[in-house]
């Protein structure tokens, strides 16, 4: 069962939900950071990590090959090639790697090569197995690297996924495939606005979804209201304490700082897993 | 024209609070607001629209299936993994697709059609401090990082338009294309970030990005009194990136009152953070 942790907002407590919601499931869980751009999981749960590249395709032009006839341009959606009379310009930084311009380059001017894009990275301490990506400084798209950890899952009973912050391609990509959604908001105007965000998305996926209030008595009530008209499931409400605070700023799993939350995560994975079996029906 | 870009790296760090203190503060500087996949500047700046564009980026490719001979050429050759054969049928899925266009052409029964795709709105705004040009992506939408580029093309028109001289930029969190797009050409980027273990990766990260697109970079710790020691040490590490620190600002509960109230921090200049966020604001004054 995979259960994707997202949010519209950033800093609402993702990385937190994710890391104990993996320690509940113990070893029956793989815990997968998909939040490549700022991987979080791995500080709280070892400095000690194994890593390995990863790469994507990306062309380059043999200019003795090249005939100038502008097909690479032509069939190039993302401006990453310009052909200004007999110069042919490529820029990586845009290239999505579809293959497309190789594929219509009538001389073979054109081949692909590897082109770094991040790392992958695992780790574990206790009951708790990591898998995460690490994108290259200056890599702009991060949807590749989301896929290629994602293919890393193993047999897992749980796959929790810590996605990256926002609406757009990255977060799409690291929730498309999950059989529940969580959403880590708080009780604020931004994090009720971007929580509608947020369900807008998960709807047009058709994604099953749960809300989960951080810092829940630290705000107004707008977004239990809005939960409640929207027939969204509020699944769990975090207190807002200054030593869960201190203990993340540490890098200390919240169970750690405060072990009383296990029950209620406890509980929660289980709630996930009637809602998911519920879908299934 | 001078464009100071606020990010952060980590979401959540009160980039956005911070900004819209800083419109207040400048008075009359341009407000650009580049997170436009959970853009919330609007929320306090609370702008009237005066000006509304649709936002077409880009393509998607529509199988007509009364034409299609379901050959699956398309499958082999999407590398996005958004064509899938089901029940006998090729099927696009359109959130995966990123609009190549390499199906499109190789399709021996030309049975794939590739019209624009609508991704979003943008605005020309009035507030009380400025002129504002924000956006909203739509759900599941891909090019955020266009979108930011046009959100800042816009910014910069307007400016000229009015002989304005500074642009206040409210970034998006990460390192990926939003962000590049919000940074680059920068006159310098203000980082805002937290005394935390995943605030001090995180800003790590986001000064080599400046770097590596050679952009000045100053650094703020909110909620420094959280873990001084960690405070500390990223000042530290900033000055280390070669950026420059500029300011501390206390765990303060006034960042959540006002917004709860749709103001600005510096709205109560009697709390720590107000008189925090002005002198952080004079120390940038005058370095940009």
């Amino acid at each position: 069962m995979k259960i994707a942790v997202a949010s519209g907002k950033g800093g609402t407590g993702k990385t937190t939900v994710s890391l104990a919601l993996a320690s509940v499931a113990g070893t029956d869980a793989l815990l997968m950071d998909c939040d490549v751009e700022e991987p979080n999981c791995h500080l709280f749960i070892s400095t000690e990590q194994q890593r390995e590249k990863v790469y994507g395709l990306m062309p380059v032009i043999d200019k003795a090959l090249c005939t100038s006839c502008g097909k690479c341009g032509k069939i190039c959606q993302f401006n990453a090639i310009a052909v200004l009379g007999d110069n042919v310009l490529l820029f990586p930084e845009l290239c999505h790697g579809c293959g497309g311009c190789v594929r219509v380059c009538p001389t073979g001017a054109l081949k692909e090569v590897d082109k770094e894009i991040g790392e992958i990275g695992g780790c574990r301490k206790d009951d708790l197995s990591l898998i995460d990506g690490h994108l290259s400084i200056g890599q702009a798209m991060s949807p590749p690297l989301i896929r290629a950890v994602k293919n890393h899952g193993g047999k897992e009973k749980y796959i929790i996924v810590d996605c990256p912050p926002g609406t757009s391609c990255p977060m799409v990509t690291a929730v498309r495939d999950a059989d529940f959604v969580l959403l880590v908001t708080e009780p604020t105007p931004f994090g009720l606005h971007d929580l509608t965000l947020a369900v807008d998305t998960l709807r047009e996926l058709k994604l099953p979804m749960g809300v989960i209030i951080n810092r829940a008595d630290s705000g107004d009530d707008k977004v239990k209201a809005y939960c409640k008209a929207e027939g969204i499931p509020v699944m769990l409400e975090i207190p807002h304490r200054r030593d869960i605070a201190t203990a993340y700023s540490r890098g200390e799993i919240m169970l750690q700082a405060a072990p009383e939350l296990s029950l209620m995560f406890r509980k929660l994975l289980k709630d996930v897993e009637n809602r998911v079996s519920e879908v299934k029906k | 024209m001078k464009e100071l870009v606020i990010i952060s790296g980590k979401g959540g760090t009160g980039k956005t609070s911070i900004t819209a203190s800083f419109a207040a503060l400048a008075g009359n500087a341009v407000l650009a607001d580049c997170d436009v996949d959970a853009a919330d500047l609007h929320l306090l700046l609370k702008p009237e629209i005066k000006n509304q564009h649709e936002f077409i980026c880009g393509r998607e490719a529509i199988i007509n299936q009364e034409q299609c001979t379901n050959c699956g050429l398309c499958n082999s050759l999407c590398r996005f993994d958004a064509i899938k054969v089901s029940d006998g049928k090729v099927i696009i899925d359109p959130y995966s697709c990123e609009g190549c266009g390499v199906c499109v052409h190789f399709c021996p029964a030309q049975a794939i059609e590739f019209p624009e795709r609508l991704c979003g709105e943008w605005y020309e705004s009035n507030t009380r401090y400025g002129k504002m040009i924000h956006a909203k992506l739509a759900p599941a939408a891909e090019n955020s990082g266009k979108l930011v580029a046009q959100v800042r093309q816009a910014a910069r028109e307007s400016a000229e338009k009015q002989s304005g001289k500074l642009i206040l930029v409210d970034g998006p969190p990460g390192i990926g294309c939003p962000v590049i797009a919000s940074i680059t050409g920068a006159i310098a980027i203000l980082v805002i970030s937290e005394p935390t273990v995943s605030g001090e990766h995180d800003l790590e990260r986001v000064l080599k990005l400046a770097k590596h697109f050679d952009v000045p970079a100053m650094v703020c710790v909110n909620k420094w009194d959280i873990n001084p020691e960690a405070a500390e040490r990223i000042e530290q590490k900033a000055v280390a990136c070669g950026a420059k620190a500029v300011g501390r600002i206390p765990y303060d509960e006034t960042f959540t009152q006002s917004q709860i109230r749709g103001q600005l921090v510096v709205d109560f200049p009697a709390s720590i953070a107000a008189q925090d966020i002005s002198k952080l604001w004079n120390e940038i004054s005058q370095m940009i």
